[in-house]
């Protein structure tokens, strides 16, 4: 048997479930366990229901389930849910002083959360401290790399304040081995520490690693991490990050600061990608890089703000008016994030144009374990013309005709040539023009000639399971973890296999992989999506002619748990 | 140095006697007096009639969308804080379309030398009411008249404590030309509204309707009183103050940035560090 536990912390907002996970997933992945949490939050600072989700394993992991073994309540909501049956068997901690109630039954164990962080010389925010170190007590984890995260986490405070937390957690620790008759955890041996990262640091970090030199955003969830992140490295790595008075400014100033010459980005959710059409549409007519990341949330307007969806799949592969080519990237975990936000810059570049890198609150908020990321995949090539190179020119056009459609692109300054571009349609020198051999011309230069090239760069989707699959679940984007880990579970009784796509626009050619016809000769087909409209079986049924046999859909705002997911594809099977 | 011929650009397809004629051939020797070479400035303009101008001139030019052209010019300087960055912008453009854009650009103080050729009116949409049209004009489309106050940018700009607000004429071409130098040569963000005649749509505020009117601030006048300044700004309509209104010693923007630091960032390194690459990833350890 694996091991495979997972632990629930509910609670209302600010009372620390976020501080518990982070802490707990920390230790878990340090001790060389793999780690998978999602968190389910509501759009405020204080009160309401929230709660964070581990699921921890001694083999890789990536969706959640819905068998918790530990729930840890701050909240009587939690273990409503709990005694309503939305989490099957497991032990609940609870502190019957700070709920004012007590429960009755083997399942139920009562930790005074509060007193023993009080007693231990903390206050009583400390009670998270208490309650992480009851769950490790439980499981029967030693303390020792739990107690030295805490003192690196809390250094910067002050001895006093390590000292509390410390005996915060160790009083919880010892509490609960004493207290929890029914605990049996069968821990596995650990291994070498694995990294833990969530879908939107590695997004940001991927950017950092692909040469961003400049990131403007204003404030949206679930793309603020983002901004955040990259914010942390600007020091270090040289990179400005600018608070934009309104998305409309923030995708400007990108196209702006690309035009001057450095990597240049952008993110954010629905909302605000709907300020950023006209820019989009911008940065195609100016031929200048720009890449944008795309957190989805439910919509229509403000929707859910704190809550999972695909709804934007359609109004990305059309954002903007006119026609031109773009790229459209959905990664399906942490690891394809950090590299494919790597490849949308340097084909945004290449290009020369808008590359647009979507995920959703459901991935952006998930952490993932791995052994390591390879920065030796990772590419960088300056396609700029820039000093010396540019001043060598005798001649210079900005949207110069050439044989790919690709037009130099010099930065300003760098050469006594002028750089000249424009919104207008306009020619090669970029000056605004009226005429229609040009716009011809242009409409040539622009999307037929690069369209075939950039379709050539993408990859095609990923196939894991059965070889010659009968049954093809398929999916994009944040998708990958739960349908891979449903593979593994139904192909006990199936001949089945997935296929996910993470490169969607252009849909990739079907010559090295032709996927149209792994779909084709399967006996049943069903697309996964996270949204109500099918907006991906609509895109594969207009660019291929391949109609799904099935579609399952989620639209309530929440991921699913891999055993409803399971579940709902055996059903659709019959 | 460079000469006239260096900054020559397309035929300008504006309306015969339009007052942009005048601002483009002013703008043209301010730059040339400056010794600003082509290559060494770029022009950020938006939509409108103001906005063709560096189409009609030699120069790095980004004619972006209708009311961005401060976004795109902050991060242009942001990017390249070595270029003199200069944002051109009709009254409608500047501030209608981008007027949230104009707060945030005097707040930051970024260094973007903005011109606004304010003819009071929308001419390439012909004759639509722009922020600063009189309520005497009664465009088509506004049956009942102009009913909103029109919009003072220079009492605007002194109460964002913009670091530099001057007014010129078009049709008094040696204040414009000094007006224009002394903006280019501010540090920080400076806005001059260039009054400037629109022979087509606005009959109201015509080239004589301006000379009745304009006066020359007078030596005596302090520009760095911000009160005073306001006072100015307040005038009513029958005299209108050319010059430098106001203005402070705010540092500009890029400055304040320590990443800038000695160079523009596009001359530093464009290339990821991959040993501080690996040093953030050991941070998800």
């Amino acid at each position: 048997m694996f091991m495979d536990y997972t632990i629930k912390i509910g609670g209302e907002a600010g009372q620390g479930a976020q501080t518990i996970g982070d802490t707990l997933t920390k230790v878990f992945s340090r001790l060389g366990y793999h780690v998978f949490s999602h968190q389910d939050y509501e759009s405020r600072v204080r009160g309401g229901h929230n709660f964070y989700q581990i699921r921890f394993s001694d083999r890789p992991v990536m969706s959640s389930r819905k068998k918790i073994d530990i729930t840890v309540a701050f909240d009587k909501e939690t273990i409503g849910g709990h005694l309503a049956g939305q989490a099957e068997t497991g032990l609940l901690i609870y502190d019957s002083g700070s709920l004012k109630e007590h429960y009755e039954g083997p399942r139920f164990i009562d930790i005074p959360f509060a007193r023993l962080a009080t007693d231990n010389g903390g206050s009583r925010i400390m009670e998270n401290m208490v309650a992480t170190g009851a769950i490790l007590g439980m499981t029967g984890i030693g303390p020792d790399l739990f107690l030295k995260t805490i003192r690196e986490k809390f250094s910067g405070k002050g001895e006093d304040t390590v000292g509390h937390n410390v005996n915060s957690a160790r009083a919880g620790y010892e509490y609960a081995t004493h207290h929890c008759p029914s605990c049996s955890f069968s821990i596995a041996p650990g291994a070498e520490p694995n990294m833990l990262i969530g879908g939107t640091e590695a997004l940001a970090l991927g950017a950092v690693a692909s040469g961003v030199k400049f990131y403007a955003a204003y404030p949206m969830t679930p793309s603020t991490g983002i901004m955040n992140y990259i914010a942390g490295k600007a020091a270090d790595f040289g990179i400005i990050v600018e608070q934009a008075e309104d998305e409309i400014a923030a995708i400007n100033m990108a196209i702006g600061a690309s035009f001057g010459g450095v990597r240049s980005m952008t993110g954010t959710s629905g909302g605000g990608f709907a300020l950023m059409t006209e820019g989009i549409s911008l940065a195609a007519m100016t031929e200048t890089p720009v890449v944008i990341a795309l957190g989805q949330r439910p919509g229509p307007a403000t929707g859910f703000p704190t809550r999972t969806e695909q709804g934007d799949l359609q109004f990305a592969l059309s954002v903007g008016h006119g026609e031109f080519p773009r790229i459209v990237f959905a990664p399906g975990s942490p690891e394809q994030a950090f590299y494919l936000v790597n490849k949308a810059f340097d084909l945004a570049e290449k290009y020369q144009i808008p590359a647009i890198v979507m995920f959703d609150q459901y991935l952006g908020d998930s952490n993932w374990t791995y052994r390591k990321f390879d920065t030796g995949r990772l590419v960088f090539t300056d396609y700029r013309l820039r000093g010396d190179r540019f001043a060598s020119l005798t001649d210079y056009k900005r949207h110069a005709y050439t044989a790919s459609g690709v037009s130099p692109l010099a930065v300003p300054g760098d050469a006594g040539h002028v750089v000249v571009t424009d919104s207008d349609e306009h020619d090669e020198a970029g000056h605004l023009v009226e005429d229609a051999e040009t716009r011809v011309a242009m409409i040539n230069k622009r999307l037929f000639k690069k369209q075939p090239l950039i379709r050539s760069e993408m990859a095609p989707p990923l196939l894991y399971g059965n070889e010659n699959p009968k049954i093809v679940i398929t999916g994009w984007g944040s998708s990958y973890g739960l349908m891979k880990e449903a593979v593994d579970v139904l192909s006990v009784k199936y001949d089945i296999a997935m296929l996910h796509f993470s490169e969607i626009c252009p849909l990739p050619l079907t010559d090295k992989f032709d996927y149209v016809k792994t779909l084709k000769d399967s006996s049943l087909s069903i697309c996964f999506e996270q949204n109500a409209g099918g907006q991906f079986a609509r895109l594969i049924r207009a660019e291929t002619g391949y109609a799904f046999n099935k579609t399952l859909h989620r639209f309530d705002g929440r991921p699913y748990l891999l055993e409803e997911f399971t579940g709902d594809i055996d059903a659709l099977i019959g | 140095m460079p000469s006239l011929d260096d900054y020559r650009g397309e035929t300008p397809a504006w309306c015969p006697g339009c007052g942009n004629f005048s601002i483009l051939k002013i703008f043209r020797d301010a730059v040339l007096e400056l010794g600003l070479e082509p290559h060494k400035f770029t022009i950020v303009s938006g939509i409108g009639q103001a906005a063709k101008l560096p189409h009609y001139l030699k120069c790095n030019t980004f004619n972006g969308l209708h009311g961005r052209t401060l976004p795109a010019a902050t991060g242009l300087k942001l990017a390249n804080s070595g270029q003199t960055v200069i944002a051109v912008a009709g009254d409608g453009d500047c501030y209608g379309e981008g007027g949230n854009h104009l707060l945030h650009a005097m707040r930051r103080n970024i260094g973007i030398k903005l011109f606004v050729h304010d003819n009071r009116i929308y001419g390439l949409t012909k004759g639509q009411a722009s922020p600063t049209t009189p309520d005497i004009i009664h465009p088509k489309n506004l049956p009942f008249g102009i009913l909103s106050e029109s919009l003072n940018p220079m009492a605007l700009a002194i109460a964002m404590d913009c670091s530099f607000v001057a007014r010129s004429f078009a049709g008094d071409m040696d204040h414009l030309k000094e007006t224009m130098k002394a903006a280019i040569l501010h540090k920080g963000f400076s806005l001059v509204d260039i009054f400037q005649p629109c022979v087509s749509f606005n009959n109201i505020n015509t080239y004589e309707w301006y000379e009745q009117r304009v006066y020359h601030i007078g030596p005596d006048y302090d520009p760095e009183d911000r009160v005073g300044a306001f006072r100015k700004a307040l005038e009513p309509e029958d005299r209108l103050p050319l010059g430098i209104i106001y203005r402070n010693n705010r540092p500009a923007f890029e400055e304040r940035i320590p990443v800038i630091g000695e160079k523009p960032l596009v001359r530093q390194e464009q290339a990821p560090d991959m040993s501080k690459t690996e040093t953030a990833l050991r941070d998800f350890y």
